[in-house]
């Protein structure tokens, strides 16, 4: 009897010292985890004024919310790409995120409410200078380039750099868009289901072009000191990508939640986003920017639908590309 | 007949033939219940249906043709070396598929070795990418599987035969005739089947090398439907698709399969000769080049970072090789009881069922475990011993394959016997039975842990940073944009596999001369 109460008594003390820090759970993409990505140092950097401890589960981010709906156990979803934040806002998960979208330093007007975007960046074609010695600086020079010069993309079917491209080819071409991929066609040298093994292809040479970021040339130079790889930058704009935060309406850490999203923002958050996530940081000078990527060039124009306009042209902007890929 | 029935190994066989229902049609159902409304396929989608037969009928093929030759010239000759040979030559089986593609772009692509070779003949260049590209692609995979699969079935014909055959002055064709073909018509239906299944759920490679959207195959379709439309009920659709396409390969191919009945012998491993040298030697040496190129230069790619690379990723590959070995033991627990009963009940059906997994795509397997488990219990908690599971079954089909003909020969040649002295029960799987799969089991076993260590995929949906494995390593390596330690933790994963196969398949191959 007396060990039992001991035992009670264990588990009970054991209980209150967990329930001193409380949990903050947070849904992360794949990558966030890793120990040079961005989770280790926003997991430390918050754990220093919250009193609680942050615990990341990474997966698939919508189809895992959308499998657990209301029992989900996240508090704070990161990660979530601007073509899912329309089906993740019907689910009714996520709640207001309480910022002030103005203070962000984005090259676009987002009015949105509910889904925080901490970085940003855009789809561009990326060459190396070494081979490529006069690259375009528009689409129309891109078309016009000869069919050897060899381009790898993603697929817009598995992949939102992929459907990115396709969107960005709308948003310059609009009706014409199936003769530009008719006439990009010759220069695919082949499609890939992620961005991973399509960069992979042109770092080994086997292409001249890929398709990736404006922000991917910075890790060639911070990391690598390779200044080789550079971003053709179109002047018909590029398609502006960023990836957002949400908070979760029925997280039991309501308090503790809202602390992370005015987090996000904050300068500790955003100036590891650059060199741990190589993208631009969505609330951050470009003063206050590391070197590698002030010396970026930078589109002079944006293109984006919002996630109303994309879900709406996304069957006819796929069937185009496909159709002209089959012809 | 009812004496020789096993009643505890049929009941423990139909209860992993309901595992294996479970976890292919199971989490489909699963998939199924939670999708809202029925949604129609678009003409994309039967495009991706007839790519994906097209591609995996030649690549089966190819592979399989290809394999006829390698493992003759493997079966007859012995040389220094040789073991050594058979277990690297399994290699490409087992790469993470991303690692794969660039070791063969390295060697074909447009800059790559072959390329470099032609223009240098005064050749033309030929391009990797399209559909040549993906039959390379899955015949630089299935090749070392079908040639497995032929050995097996060539080593378990007795040596006493040869060694008749040739006091009797039987020459190349005689052989071919008498010896040969019946023994192709037995196993090559089943391992043209194993490998048009394998193609047949390919999916990253096919478009990788497809050179765009045309090589879109069932797959990927299921991909897209699950990560970008969430459209569940459509994804639950073609999965059934695949099965039904799947189902018909197999249903084939059993129906074309005829047991040799080459007799018994003393299980002797007798050395043979016979046929041209120089034949062998040329064939032996071009498919090694084939297969070992490739590795080659992802070894070259990877030798500077595999010592280097971060503390995570070594985690990782201990992490993947437990689950591996976990893997692999739970394999043959299943394998065997499995194989039993399919022999024993004399149906075709149980042993088809053991070939589900391959048919089942990994995407649809985890998302309905996840809806299965989600109800009772926290999925991430339970990833790795679900990874290990859903790894064991996947690896099945393999120990399966290899072990089933051989527990038929077993039955046939000395069931008789065996039933005449009573060795029924436990008593016959251990004097009779186990010492005689020895060989298959280890294989499948091996090819089970090597297998295990490249999977991914099927906890893409609650991998958790606790639970990663190497592949998921690597692949966070890619998209960090370091692709030298990846090549360094691809490195040390075919290092991992390869030695893994190795010690389970040696267990297995060590020569019973007793």
């Amino acid at each position: 009897m007396k060990a039992l109460t001991l035992a009670a008594l264990t588990t009970l003390a054991a209980t209150a010292a967990a329930a001193e820090k409380t949990e903050l759970t947070v849904y992360a993409g794949d990558y966030f985890t890793s120990e040079w990505g961005p989770g280790p140092v926003i997991e430390a950097g918050f754990e220093e004024f919250c009193n609680c401890d942050l615990v990341f589960s990474t997966g698939d981010l919508l189809p895992r919310l959308l499998l657990e709906g209301e029992r989900t156990k996240a508090d704070v979803v990161i990660g979530l790409t601007s073509d899912v934040t329309a089906k993740a806002r019907a689910t009714g998960l996520f709640t207001t995120h309480g910022q002030d979208n103005d203070v962000l330093t984005l090259p676009i007007q987002l009015t949105d409410d509910t889904f925080l975007p901490f970085n940003y960046g855009h789809t561009a074609f990326i060459y190396d200078t070494t081979r490529t010695e006069t690259p375009p600086a528009s689409f129309e020079a891109l078309l016009a380039m000869p069919d050897d010069v060899k381009i790898v993309i993603q697929d817009p079917r598995t992949s939102i750099s992929g459907l990115a491209l396709v969107l960005w080819v709308q948003a310059i071409y609009g009706d014409k868009a199936q003769d530009v991929w008719a006439k990009l066609a010759p220069k695919i040298l082949t499609v890939t289901k992620d961005w991973s093994a399509s960069y992979g292809m042109f770092t080994d040479g086997e292409a001249d072009m890929v398709l990736s970021y404006t922000t991917s040339p910075a890790y060639h130079i911070i990391a690598e000191g390779d200044e080789t790889k550079s971003a053709a930058i179109f002047d018909d704009g590029h398609y502006f990508m960023t990836e957002l935060v949400g908070q979760v309406k029925t997280t039991d850490q309501p308090e503790l939640a809202q602390k992370f999203m005015d987090f996000v923002l904050s300068e500790t958050f955003q100036e590891m986003i650059p060199t741990a996530n190589w993208s631009f940081p969505a609330k951050l000078e470009e003063a206050k920017w590391p070197d590698g990527f002030k010396k970026l060039d930078l589109p002079k124009k944006a293109l984006f639908y919002s996630e109303d306009e994309a879900a709406a042209l996304r069957d006819e902007v796929l069937d185009a590309w496909l159709a002209a890929f089959s012809q | 007949m009812a004496r020789r029935v096993q009643p505890v190994s049929t009941y423990l066989g139909a209860a992993v033939a309901a595992l294996l229902v479970l976890l292919t049609f199971g989490t489909l159902g699963a998939v199924a219940w939670r999708a809202e409304g029925l949604s129609g396929l678009r003409t994309s989608d039967w495009l991706a249906v007839r790519f994906t037969v097209l591609q995996a009928f030649l690549s089966a093929l190819i592979s399989v043709l290809l394999a006829i030759p390698v493992a003759r010239a493997l079966a007859r000759r012995s040389f220094w070396g040789r073991g050594a040979l058979i277990t690297i030559l399994g290699a490409p089986f087992i790469l993470p598929v991303i690692v794969a593609v660039l070791g063969l772009i390295a060697v074909f692509g447009r800059n790559g070795l072959f390329n470099t070779a032609l223009v240098w003949a005064g050749l033309e260049p030929v391009s990797i990418f399209g559909l040549q590209g993906v039959l390379l692609a899955h015949v630089f995979f299935n090749l070392p599987l079908a040639t497995r699969l032929l050995l097996q079935g060539w080593l378990a014909i007795p040596g006493e035969r040869f060694r008749l055959a040739s006091s009797l002055g039987f020459t190349s064709s005689d052989m071919l005739r008498h010896i040969e073909l019946p023994l192709l018509r037995q196993v090559l239906p089943g391992a043209f089947m194993v490998i048009f299944l394998i193609c047949t759920t390919s999916f990253a490679v096919a478009l990788a090398l497809g050179g765009g959207p045309r090589a879109t195959t069932i797959e990927l379709a299921i991909y897209q439907a699950f990560r970008f439309d969430f459209d569940l009920s459509k994804a639950a659709l073609l999965a059934l698709i695949q099965f039904g396409l799947c189902a018909l390969a197999a249903v084939l191919s059993l129906w074309v399969t005829t047991p040799s009945g080459q007799g018994a012998g003393l299980g002797r491993t007798v050395p043979r000769h016979g046929g041209a040298v120089w034949l062998d030697a040329v064939i032996l040496s071009l498919v090694s080049i084939f297969l070992l190129l490739p590795l080659l230069m992802i070894v070259s790619k990877g030798a500077g970072t595999i010592l280097g690379l971060p503390e995570s990723t070594y985690a990782a590959a201990w992490r993947s090789v437990w689950v591996a070995v976990a893997s692999a033991l739970l394999t043959v627990l299943l394998t065997v009881p499995l194989a039993l009963a399919a022999l024993n009940l004399r149906m075709r059906l149980v042993e088809g069922i053991g070939y589900l997994s391959i048919a089942a795509s990994p995407l649809v397997i985890g998302t309905g475990l996840f809806i299965m488990v989600y109800r009772w219990a926290d999925p991430v908690g339970l990833a790795l011993p679900i990874l290990i599971l859903v790894n064991a079954a996947m690896s099945l089909p393999f120990a399966l394959r290899a072990v089933s003909p051989a527990l038929a020969e077993i039955e046939k040649d000395y069931g008789k016997l065996a039933d005449a002295l009573g060795l029924t029960g436990m008593a016959r799987l251990r004097i009779l039975i186990l010492p005689r799969l020895r060989r298959p089991l280890g294989f499948g076993a091996g090819l089970a842990a090597a297998l295990s260590m490249g999977d991914l995929g099927v906890i893409a949906l609650f991998a958790d940073p606790e639970n990663q494995t190497l592949p998921l390593a690597l692949y966070q390596l890619m998209n960090a944009y370091r692709l030298d330690e990846a090549f360094g933790a691809a490195l040390l994963l075919l290092v991992l596999s390869l030695s893994l196969f190795w010690l389970f398949d040696r267990g297995g191959r060590a020569n019973v001369d007793a």
